[in-house]
């Protein structure tokens, strides 16, 4: 076998940890839009993933649409699937504590999970690539096409997201209900229209990781909860309620994941990730990029 | 009034006589020739295991219609009670003792978990009552591996893990390899066959340079398998089950590392998984039971005629592929059936009749049962093959 350098080595690790790194920045992305909106977790964010993943397969596969048509299809579906957890989830509660919203997130992703059961049954299913299997050799590492579809959509979310809280007017409108609910609601801001729209926008941005990373690593019915996990360690690393620390945390998790199980030892390799969430709290408990004040007045 | 009375009371009287004369006699009347012999079964049919229990419970029941087509065992139908664990413990326990005490079945087959039938065997013993698991731990059947001495009443139908790791590591020594690296991962299933793999090592002159794991949800194995190429083995073991087992063949043709020869576990035994790894399954080798490979075994295998026929009536009543695990509980079955038409519904006489059982053409080996194995099979119970243009083939 050819002989790999270990700073071939290195760069593989850390390609890989890009690439896993990118998703689980979406999901906290998705988080964080909650998160800012309604002081809540949405604990059915990995389920949106999950749904991405399989209604993607769905059309794609099934239905057998090219690309161009099936993704969009696909973000239109889960996107309605997130407005249907708020309508039926969160806006019946009468009185919307953090804890209750909690609580039905957690419900709905039991309900979730079970449909995709239903719908989809057990086994992993797998989309083909966007554009071709064909590993691309670079210094000794091996990138897949696939990998590199995956960063480019972090890289556009992003780029989309800072665009919309910045220039338009409903990204401003939910701005000012991040800061202070009451008082948005005072200047006209319709408070609930805004949770509506902030679950819409993190079920596409799940659906969209969730999609993105099928070809790569197959996509079953309960892949949604360890999705969830991972995603939250990164928007807690970050600073939740920062997205650049969503995008921070969720890089630096899929890096020093993939950097432990290769260079120390492969069975604890979340460990590794968790332990540096846990110094990074001690040190510094509004997260890397988190603002000190913000944390003071938010209940999370 | 008091006439009316003492005519009733007397009237009364003779009919409490006549019932309690019938109760008496009727057991003895009871026993006619076509009393059904009642086989109990618990599978994990719904929950996480339900690939497990699933196709068993339909080879079971598939089983039980086609000896009552043919007239029953000796004239008696078979009557299969069969219970869905859930692949819970508790679930399981209950239903063990649902069979055993309600059901008074004569000997029941199942479970479908090592954990689970490892939970129900002391029942098994206290009610001495033959059980005949479809679980592959080792640990079903020995009582004590010190001395090898096995549970009196439990038998097993599937290969053991360290039959596979023995017909992986005997391949490897035939094409001259010597030095491996195995991955795993974290799981009952994946510990289990890793600590064969280290175990039997040495007896087949191997060097472990690897040992990397990984969980069962996670989505990416190149760091581990980058980490195996730098240490340039000769060979890749691999021990998993689900989606996994596919992600990481995937990985090791990514990273071009296809020069280094890959096994799968007996997990991997499943045409869909040839389709998911999307062509990158090519030369991969698995140790796989007979009932898989049904159709590439030679003509005069011993067990060509049964793996062929189940193949065929499987894939006519339920439309599906075949599963490996149904074939453990088409094994389990039929082995309790001949016993039942060999002794009749006896469980002491069952259970004398399994362990002195010899040259059983299953689906999964031919079995020969003992005093001392309580399993019946050995390393010869697996085919080495390859995957060939999508599919398997016998490997050399």
């Amino acid at each position: 076998m050819e002989e790999i350098s270990f700073a071939s080595q290195l760069l593989q690790y850390t390609i890989t940890g890009v690439t896993i790194g990118s998703v689980y920045a979406m999901v906290a992305i998705g988080f964080n839009i909650i998160y800012n909106v309604t002081e809540a977790i949405n604990f059915a964010q990995g389920e949106f993933c999950m749904l991405g993943g399989l209604v993607m397969v769905f059309f794609r596969v099934a239905l057998n649409l090219p690309v161009v048509v099936s993704l969009p299809l696909t973000i239109l579906v889960v996107t309605a699937a997130g407005i249907l957890l708020d309508r039926l989830a969160i806006r019946p509660i009468r009185e919307p504590s953090v804890l209750a919203m909690v609580i039905a997130t957690i419900g709905a992703a039991f309900f979730i999970k079970g449909a995709a059961m239903f719908i989809w049954g057990k086994n992993p299913f797998d989309l083909p690539p966007f554009s071709g299997r064909n590993p691309i050799s670079f210094l000794g590492a091996v990138i897949q096409p696939q990998g590199l579809w995956v960063v480019a959509f972090l890289a556009v979310v992003v780029v989309l997201l800072t665009l919309f809280f910045d220039r338009t007017m409903m990204g401003k409108a939910l701005r000012a209900c991040a800061v202070n609910a009451n008082a948005s609601s005072l200047v006209g801001i319709n408070v609930r229209h805004m949770i509506l729209v902030s679950f819409a926008m993190s079920a596409a941005i799940g659906a969209l990781g969730g999609i993105v990373i099928t070809p790569i690593s197959l996509m079953e019915y309960d892949r949604g909860a360890m999705l969830a996990v991972k995603g939250f360690s990164a928007c807690v690393l970050g600073g939740m309620g920062s997205f650049s620390g969503a995008v921070l945390g969720g890089l630096m998790i899929g890096l020093i994941e993939s950097l432990g199980a290769g260079l120390v030892s492969s069975g604890y390799k979340d460990v590794f990730a968790l332990i540096l969430l846990l110094l990074v709290l001690f040190a510094r408990p509004s997260g890397l990029l988190g603002s000190v004040e913000v944390n003071k007045i938010k209940k999370f | 009034m008091r006439t009316k009375c003492s005519i009733g009371r007397g009237a009364a009287f003779m009919l409490a006589a006549v019932l309690f004369a019938v109760f008496l006699v009727t057991p003895v009347m009871k026993v006619e020739a076509a009393d059904p012999y009642k086989v109990g079964a618990v599978f994990s049919v719904t929950g996480r295991a339900s690939f497990l229990g699933d196709p068993e419970k339909k080879t079971a029941v598939m089983l039980q219609e086609e000896i009552n087509k043919k007239g029953g065992i000796n004239g008696h139908p078979l009557e299969l009670i069969v219970y869905d664990d859930e692949g819970d413990s508790t679930k399981c326990a209950l239903a063990v003792r649902k069979l055993i005490t309600q059901d008074k079945v004569c000997a029941f087959i199942g479970p479908s978990l090592s954990g689970l039938s490892l939970a129900v065997l002391p029942e098994a013993e206290k009610h001495k009552i033959p059980m005949v698991s479809c679980a592959a731990s080792y640990k079903i059947v020995t009582k004590d591996p010190e001395t090898g001495e096995q549970w009196k009443w439990v038998f097993k139908t599937p290969q053991s893990d360290s039959m596979a790791v023995e017909a992986i590591y005997t391949h490897m020594k035939k094409n001259g390899i010597s030095k491996i690296a195995v991955l795993s991962v974290t799981s009952g299933f994946g510990a289990s066959g890793r600590s064969e793999l280290l175990r039997l090592a040495p007896d087949f002159g191997m060097t472990i340079v690897a040992d990397e794991k990984y969980g069962p949800k996670d989505t990416d194995m190149t760091a581990q398998l980058t980490k195996i190429k730098g240490l340039a083995p000769q060979a890749i073991v691999n021990w998993s089950i689900g989606p996994t087992q596919v992600v990481v063949v995937r990985n090791w043709k990514e990273l071009g590392m296809t020069k280094v020869p890959f096994y799968q576990s007996h997990g991997f035994g499943s045409r869909k998984n040839i389709e998911l790894a999307a062509g990158a399954a090519e030369g991969v080798f698995c140790p796989l039971g007979a009932c898989n490979i049904a159709e590439i075994l030679p003509a005069d295998a011993p067990q060509k005629k049964v793996t062929m026929e189940y193949l065929k009536a499987y894939k006519a009543k339920y439309n599906e592929g075949l599963s490996s695990f149904g074939g453990h509980a088409w094994d389990a079955l039929s082995i309790v059936a001949e016993a039942l038409e060999a002794v009749g519904p006896d469980k002491a006489k069952i259970r004398d009749y399994v362990e002195k059982l010899t040259g059983f053409v299953g689906q999964h080996g031919v079995f020969n049962f003992s005093a001392k194995d309580h399993n019946g099979l050995t390393k010869d119970a697996f085919n080495m093959v390859v995957v060939e243009k999508g599919d398997w083939a016998l490997a050399h």
